[in-house]
């Protein structure tokens, strides 16, 4: 019962952000500051998580490749395939619940322990718009996130298969054009957009209806990533069924 | 003015307000005194459309506000000023931004004009020169009049107070109540205080409503509420050891 109130809540929230607006000039400014803390603040973490994690992927399916049969351009294949289908939008999306994740509840739930939000609201401004909206767009910007990521990924995995002497240049590069299929970079950067609303809109809530005071904005905070990365898995699942089965 | 008739509203079938009826008068500091949970607040946010009332009125000056469409209530609240519990202060803005963002948010002001204005809010509130600092640089006292400074700064026809001097020390206190009062004779407002600091009550206390239990338990002015019998009320005032031995000595007469 209480989860279907919470999904309810959740939706009439969404409602309340692309409700009444707040006067453009102020949108504008508050939009450029989402991005700069949400987007540009995850750079640094993203590209170093992404490049390593290449790199494991590439070492560990050339340790497995034992059977000669097999060529070694499948390192590079595999490596593709695992970076740009689910490490790049799924692995690096858990990540960001995390780390914008948080930030996002606790700032938002900060503002209204604090009485900021009944401030906002006092004044006759549309806090939901105010404080939520802007992050909903900033994170449209995600999508560039996710392609240096998958960059960066077979970038790393290159290095590892090349430099660890598994595999040739050559091969690799061959191994990365081998049974290209373009719908999987659409499928990608779909669940990409999804995860990016998810990514600011359930943490939002988390922050907007919280109740209490400093120790409970911890509490929500962790409460946030929980229900952020359940909804990412699921619509993980859900959009895969629909795209490539 | 306002005026609040029949006023209820009650949580998860807890009645916290039970029927209130009381005027708030204008250029005069209205005191809403209680004990902590007595529902105070949300007596506040009743008048203020944050909660729904169950059933009352509430007129502003002579409007009700029930009636109100969106429209109508979003201009109202141009009007009104509120000074929180913990001043809320938009602690991502620094205290010229702060006292700003009514004007940024509301008028079509020039950043140059907004900001000469914003420096006149300031300069009343005595904190020239804090126009730079961060809400976590000050002290909590300054934060206070930041926020005044923020809730008068498109110069309200109400300004809603809660618990203005909660957290600060005596000193402090005073000069927050003082500054109120101030603000409140000059620009003629009308100004309602919630409060449970019988400081507060001997220095301003223009007209008092005393809660209890939901209901309007007595009214009148700081004069009257250490004259009368009225024993709910005497039980309240004289709660504090300081204001047992003034009674006393009044009754000595001294
Ligand atoms: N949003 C809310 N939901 C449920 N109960 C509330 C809410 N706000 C206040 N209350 C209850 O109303 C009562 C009065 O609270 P309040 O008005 O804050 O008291 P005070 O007089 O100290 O300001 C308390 O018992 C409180 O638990
Ligand atoms: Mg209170």
């Amino acid at each position: 019962m209480t989860y279907l109130y919470s999904i309810g809540e959740y939706f009439l929230m969404l409602k309340g952000v692309f409700g009444r607006m707040t006067k453009g000039s102020v949108l504008r400014s508050l939009i450029f500051k989402e991005i700069n803390d949400l987007i540009l603040g995850s750079m640094g973490i993203v590209a170093f998580l992404s490049f390593f994690i290449g790199a494991v992927v590439a070492i560990q399916t050339a340790l497995n490749l034992n059977n000669p049969l097999i060529p070694k351009t499948l390192v590079a294949y595999a490596a593709r395939q695992s970076v740009i289908l689910e490490f790049a939008p799924t692995f690096i999306s858990i990540i960001m619940a995390g780390k914008v994740g948080s930030f996002i509840t606790s700032s938002i739930g900060s503002m209204r322990v604090t009485e900021q939000i009944d401030a906002l609201e006092v004044m006759g401004i549309n806090s939901k718009n105010y404080l939520i909206f802007p992050k909903i767009v900033a994170m449209f910007t995600y999508p560039f996130v996710i392609a240096i990521s998958m960059f960066l990924g077979i970038a790393g995995a290159y290095s590892a298969a090349v430099f660890g002497g598994f595999v040739s240049s050559d091969q690799f590069i061959l191994g990365l054009q081998d049974d290209f299929i373009p719908f999987h970079l659409v499928y990608a950067f779909v669940k990409t957009l999804l995860f990016a609303f998810i990514l600011s809109t359930v943490p939002a809530y988390h922050g907007y209806y919280m109740k209490g005071g400093a120790l409970e904005v911890g509490q929500a905070a962790t409460t946030s990533f929980v229900w952020t990365s359940v909804v990412l898995i699921v619509t993980n699942y859900f959009v895969t069924q629909l795209l490539l089965s | 003015m306002i005026e609040v008739e029949n006023l209820k509203k009650g949580f998860k079938g807890e009645q916290i307000l039970k029927g209130i009826n009381y005027t708030f008068e204008r250029g005069k500091t209205n005191l809403i005194i209680g004990q902590s949970g007595s529902g105070k607040s949300v007596f506040l946010k009743c008048m203020l459309g944050l909660f729904k009332p169950e059933e009352g009125t509430i007129k502003y000056d002579g409007k009700p506000y029930s009636n109100f469409s969106d429209e109508e209530q979003r201009e109202l609240r141009k009007d009104i000023g509120m000074l929180f519990q913990g001043g809320a202060l938009f602690d991502s803005m620094t205290v010229a931004e702060n006292v700003m963002f009514p004007l940024k948010m509301f008028t079509k002001q020039k950043k140059k004009e907004s900001m000469a204005r914003v420096r006149e809010v300031l300069d009343r509130v005595n904190l020239e020169g804090a126009e730079d600092k961060m809400p976590s640089e000050i002290s909590g006292g300054m934060q206070k009049r930041v926020a005044i400074a923020r809730a008068i700064v498109n110069e309200p026809k109400y300004l809603f107070c809660d618990e203005p001097n909660s957290g600060l020390d005596p000193t402090t206190a005073t000069v927050i109540d003082k500054l109120i009062q101030k603000i409140t004779h000059e620009n003629q407002i009308t100004t309602v205080i919630i409060t449970h600091d019988m400081n507060s009550v001997l220095e301003i206390g223009e007209r008092i409503a005393f809660l209890k239990e939901g209901l309007l338990a007595w009214k009148g002015t700081k004069d009257e509420i250490f004259q009368t019998d009225d024993e709910t009320v005497t039980d309240f005032v004289y709660s504090s050891d300081l204001f047992k031995k003034v009674r006393e000595a009044q009754l000595k007469g001294y």
